[in-house]
């Protein structure tokens, strides 16, 4: 236990058994990006899956729009310790949308409209753990939340479920992101509170 | 990884923001814009952490500045501004982010845009552009509710009037004082094209509020011409995240 701050009870609830160490409820739906918001139009969208040299994949947004679509229901986590529960949206699985892709890499580098970027293990983009995401409690994802399409990776703090996604490198060697370089941690499991670098 | 800070000074800036001014004996240093995360721990073990910009400029010392806004329903903001003490002792970890700071070899032009308490990192970066006597030009354009809430009044009219360091130009949303050129309302194009530098000379804007006040400001200096990559952020929700 840290020091004892003289006169602070706080408030406790149980609902917090159901959160990561150090975060707290929030109804709100915050927003934190780095820049100003890009507003993407429906036309000029696409998504790419490269390896570095090679377009492997790409889709539109008609061909995306066309791929099965699932309804989920997640935990959000962000760095910044609010925690947002049982929000609903629908995307389309990474697992559907890597299903023809063959490659021998280990490491994703998640690429976004302003330049974001954020890095992941590729094990952790697929076995139903990652989405791309259009729709938020039934309507069109607003820009500033991450539309038209966003990432999310709810196992991980929320800046690795990147907003205005555009594409994914596939990587043999791991290279770290935005938030990566600028002293966040590399993984981001919020259980493990992996939240700054340093941290383990 | 958690410091200890002793309060060694508190001063009310406004009815609701106070600066906490904190000795931290193992203190490395800081860049402007970076915040710390505070510790309260309760005397049952149930502890609540939140992020707060720093206030004060890097420098040897090794003191910092947080300047904390009370909010409605606030958890920690409250105790920080009502109950803390001098003398008492306070759990922080940082000095946190490398991306909202404004370094001092930078010497482009710099914008700053504040809505209501996003003024706080935007002051470190001032106060830190004089203790280290650079030459770059900074504007301010702080968009505040009432003349009441401006936090930092007298040292900002200093730096305007008599040193020329920064200029200033207030934005009030709610009430203006008497006389005041503009009526109280949001920040807007014109006010944007009279106030701010203009995109031409490449400057790096950076934008601290709320959320909503944020979108609007970015909105803005994209339409009058600023490259994104030269927009930089930090959003605060109602949750009081990053004050």
């Amino acid at each position: 236990m840290g020091i004892i701050s003289r006169g602070f009870s706080g408030r406790h609830g149980a609902t917090d058994l159901k959160l990561p160490p150090g975060q707290h409820l929030t109804t709100d739906f915050p927003v934190l990006s780095a820049g100003p918001t890009p507003h993407v139009s429906l036309d000029r969208w696409e998504f790419r899956i490269d390896d570095g040299t090679d377009v492997l994949r790409r889709w539109d947004w008609k061909s995306f729009r066309e791929l099965p679509t699932e309804n989920i229901t997640i935990d959000l986590h962000c760095v910044t310790r609010w925690s947002k529960l049982g929000t609903s949206w629908e995307g389309v699985s990474l697992d559907t949308m890597l299903a023809d892709v063959k490659t021998d890499a280990s490491y994703a580098l998640v690429r976004s409209y302003g330049d974001y970027t954020t890095n992941l293990p590729l094990n952790d983009l697929m076995n139903k753990q990652a989405w791309i995401a259009f729709q938020f409690d039934g309507k069109d994802l607003a820009p500033e939340h991450g539309g038209p399409a966003r990432f999310l990776v709810p196992h991980l703090y929320l800046w690795k479920s990147a907003k205005w996604v555009r594409g994914i490198t596939l990587m043999h060697h791991d290279r770290p992101g935005f938030w990566e370089s600028l002293g966040y941690h590399n993984c981001g499991d919020p259980w493990r509170e992996q939240r700054y670098s340093g941290d383990e | 990884m958690w410091r200890v800070g002793t309060v060694v000074a508190l001063h009310d800036e406004t009815a609701t923001a106070r600066t906490i001014t904190l000795k931290v004996s193992d203190w490395t240093g800081h860049l402007a814009g970076q915040h710390v995360d505070v510790r309260l721990t309760a005397s049952d073990g149930y502890s609540a952490v939140r992020s707060y910009s720093i206030a004060s400029a890097p420098n040897s010392e090794t003191r910092i500045e947080l300047t904390v806004e009370r909010l409605r329903d606030g958890e920690v903001s409250p105790y920080l501004t009502q109950e803390l003490a001098v003398g008492d002792r306070l759990e922080l970890r940082g000095p946190i982010g490398g991306w909202f700071v404004w370094r001092t070899q930078q010497t482009e032009p710099i914008q700053l845009v504040a809505g209501g308490s996003g003024i706080v990192p935007l002051m470190a970066m001032i106060r830190s552009r004089v203790s280290a006597c650079s030459a770059a030009s900074f504007r301010l354009l702080y968009s505040v509710r009432e003349p009441g809430a401006v936090l930092y009044r007298d040292e900002l009219e200093a730096l305007s009037d008599h040193d020329h360091s920064v200029s200033v130009t207030y934005a009030y949303t709610r009430v203006a004082p008497k006389d005041w050129p503009r009526p109280p309302g949001r920040i807007d194009a014109a006010l944007i094209a009279n106030t701010t530098w203009p995109s031409n000379l490449a400057p790096t804007c950076y934008v601290c509020g709320p959320t909503s006040f944020v979108e609007t400001a970015t909105g803005l200096l994209s339409a009058s011409g600023n490259s994104s990559d030269k927009i930089r952020t930090e959003r605060f929700g109602p949750t009081g995240d990053r004050q």
